[in-house]
């Protein structure tokens, strides 16, 4: 079961998603290439997860009945690999290694190299259907296990997740949520001008899926969504967690041209400073 | 003569020989597993029967998954249960599933080396009338190309039961081809599989013939290289047939003994010559490493039957193996262009 949120780890959890953003920042500095806007849009949910909601140990990272946590859009890595560092999964030093030479850290992740992460993605669209089989083995083994994916928006124009919505349709695993990076950018520009999703929920919704929506830097709020999610027994939730790209960094925010890039130095410096100080970007119930 | 060690069909060269789809191998093996181990699931996309998959189907129904036509959700599905402790087969025809879905099969399957199996139906010009589109003749070409995958190719309905229950015994991405129609019954329930072993199914007379022929074949043509044999030796000419059930790893140390051996080498499949069978066999002889690993510089000269760069049409299978140069006269005349030296043009 998930904890209940107070205030004071609230705190720690928003906290831990500001770590997660200067650490993404100064692993890609270091990497000299990579993406920026998506990790650093999905830091406050990657802090939920591993400090709140998964059941999981970084001691023992294939303990069976720990609940599975997939990233589909494996570009945004560098997000997964810092929370895992801060989890304890391996040496903080480690994410200097990002897609550096004989790193466990690749470019994007590859399960083999690096035990935790659950799959090999990159390549879109693919997450949603390696999630149902891994929640379907859950349910033949009669484990309780929870499956969470994450998708960007973007992934959405792939036809493999409508396979993968079709089938959850008609099968209805209750024991996978799929949350949506709604950040509205791609690489080649804005969602909605490069090929729309709109109206996103109401195509999710004809497919027979739960779905919610929440404000992604919203920690509380997503991790209610969650619980809604985890209680809906009868199929699929997802949830649509709308978010800033880049967010926390002004120069980044918003601005589809840092999908899949990675800072300099002085940008890195200036990120590091809004991030340092906060500067009231993040939102919190404490400000 | 047929190779006595291996309980060949004695029937072989009967008019009557028993004929059985190398499908229904698979289909076979598959209820056996569900028997066997309660870890073995099953997918298909819209080609349960057509893939033998239904008595499965009927049997373990829990562990039976349909997804419609849907071939790269089916890849992803089956590599989530892969690395769950499942032993997942993904039964489609061979042209969508590994061919519509390559790059999921390559990110999910084969680069997470999740524990799925492939089954590639319906594979080679004998899919017949359903022409091209429907033929799968280069899937072992984009498989073969795949890092961490085993690649059999069966000659017959015993052999496909056989691979796809040795399949589940090792942990990891498998591709195997099935054929849809009938083809002769070569092998027996007792002849061994040996994954990785290329076999002799025809020894010649003479191991010292200077004109010794090796004809290298897989799958159901087989088939038509062991008749090929036959004819050949009442003509005074000796050869080689090998069975190559196993694709990947191939057998290297068999191919460089036989090379030492003969003067020519015929390479027979139902696949394109380009990235086929016949390619991983030249490219092996010319592999400087493994050349000076058994000591063989001087090498014979290799003649590829099997589609020559050219889509399939409808046809029977007879029909379309005849045109395409794949049965057995295109076979003997290519054993004897290499003896003679003579080129296509000619009439041996």
């Amino acid at each position: 079961m998930i904890e209940e949120l107070h205030d004071e780890k609230l705190k720690f959890l928003e906290e831990k998603a500001n770590q997660i953003r200067e650490l993404i920042i100064d692993m890609l500095l270091e990497a000299g290439s990579g993406h920026s806007a998506g990790p650093l849009g999905m830091a406050d949910i990657f802090s939920a997860f591993y400090f709140h909601i998964l059941r999981h140990d970084s001691q023992n990272p294939d303990w069976p009945d720990r609940d599975r946590l997939i990233l589909s859009n494996g570009h945004i890595c560098p997000v997964r690999y810092a929370a895992m560092a801060l989890a304890g999964y391996f040496p903080v030093k480690e994410l200097k290694t990002l897609r550096k030479i004989n790193t466990r850290l690749q470019g994007h992740p590859h399960r083999t190299t690096l035990l935790g992460v659950e799959t090999s993605s990159g390549p879109l669209g693919e997450g949603i259907s390696q999630a149902i089989g891994i929640a379907y083995a859950g349910i033949l083994d009669k484990k309780d296990y929870h499956v969470y994916c994450i998708t960007s928006d973007g992934e959405h124009q792939e036809g493999n997740t409508w396979e993968a919505y079709m089938w959850l349709g008609k099968n209805n695993l209750p024991n996978l949520t799929i949350i949506i990076d709604r950040n509205y950018i791609q690489i080649d520009g804005v969602t909605e001008d490069v090929m729309p999703l709109e109206p996103f929920k109401q195509k999710l919704e004809s497919f027979g899926l739960h779905v919610l929506e929440i404000d992604g830097h919203n920690i509380r709020a997503f991790i209610d969504a969650i619980r809604t999610a985890r209680s809906e027994w009868r199929r699929t939730s997802v949830i649509i967690a709308y978010t800033i790209p880049g967010k926390g960094v002004s120069f980044m925010e918003r601005k589809f041209e840092w999908h899949g890039k990675a800072p300099n130095k002085e940008e890195s410096k200036k990120a590091l400073d809004e991030l340092r100080t906060l500067e009231g970007k993040i939102i919190s119930e404490h400000q | 003569m047929l190779n006595p060690e291996l309980k060949l069909n004695p029937k072989i060269f009967d008019l009557d020989v028993e004929q059985r789809p190398i499908r229904d191998g698979y289909g076979d093996a598959l209820v056996e597993l569900g028997e066997k181990n309660k870890n073995v699931v099953v997918l298909t996309a819209d080609l349960t029967e057509s893939t033998r998959a239904h008595k499965f189907a009927e049997k373990f129904p829990e562990r039976f998954i349909e997804c419609g036509v849907a071939e790269q959700n089916m890849a992803g599905i089956a590599a989530g249960l892969g690395v769950s402790g499942k032993i997942a087969f993904i039964s489609s025809y061979a042209t969508f599933s590994p061919g519509k879905n390559w790059e999921t099969i390559r990110t999910t399957i084969i680069y997470n080396n999740s524990n799925v199996k492939i089954a590639g139906h319906h594979s080679g010009i004998v899919t017949g009338p359903d022409g091209a589109t429907h033929q799968a003749t280069e899937d072992i070409a984009i498989m073969r190309c795949l890092p961490n995958i085993k690649i059999i190719s069966p000659c017959d309905y015993w052999e496909a039961k056989k691979a796809t229950l040795y399949s589940a015994e090792v942990y990891g991405p498998f591709y195997v081809r099935y054929v849809r129609d009938k083809t002769p019954v070569i092998t027996t329930e007792e002849t061994p599989f040996r994954f990785g072993k290329i076999e002799e199914f025809w020894i010649p007379q003479t191991k010292t013939d200077k004109n010794l022929i090796a004809i290298i074949s897989t799958g159901h043509l087989v088939y038509q290289a062991l008749l090929a044999a036959k004819e050949l030796e009442k003509e005074g000419i000796d050869v080689y047939v090998l069975n190559v059930h196993t694709i990947k790893p191939l057998d290297i140390e068999k191919i460089f003994e036989i090379a030492k051996k003969v003067k020519g080498i015929v390479t027979l499949e139902d696949h394109q010559v380009y990235g086929g069978m016949g390619s991983v066999i030249s490219e092996t002889l010319m592999n400087f490493d493994f050349q000076k690993q058994y000591g063989i510089f001087s090498l014979p000269p290799i003649k590829f039957l099997g589609l020559q760069n050219t889509f399939g049409e409808s046809g029977t299978p007879t029909e379309l193996i005849q045109k395409y140069g794949m049965d057995k006269e295109a076979v003997k005349q290519g054993v004897k262009q290499i003896i003679f030296k003579i080129d296509e043009k000619n009439n041996c």
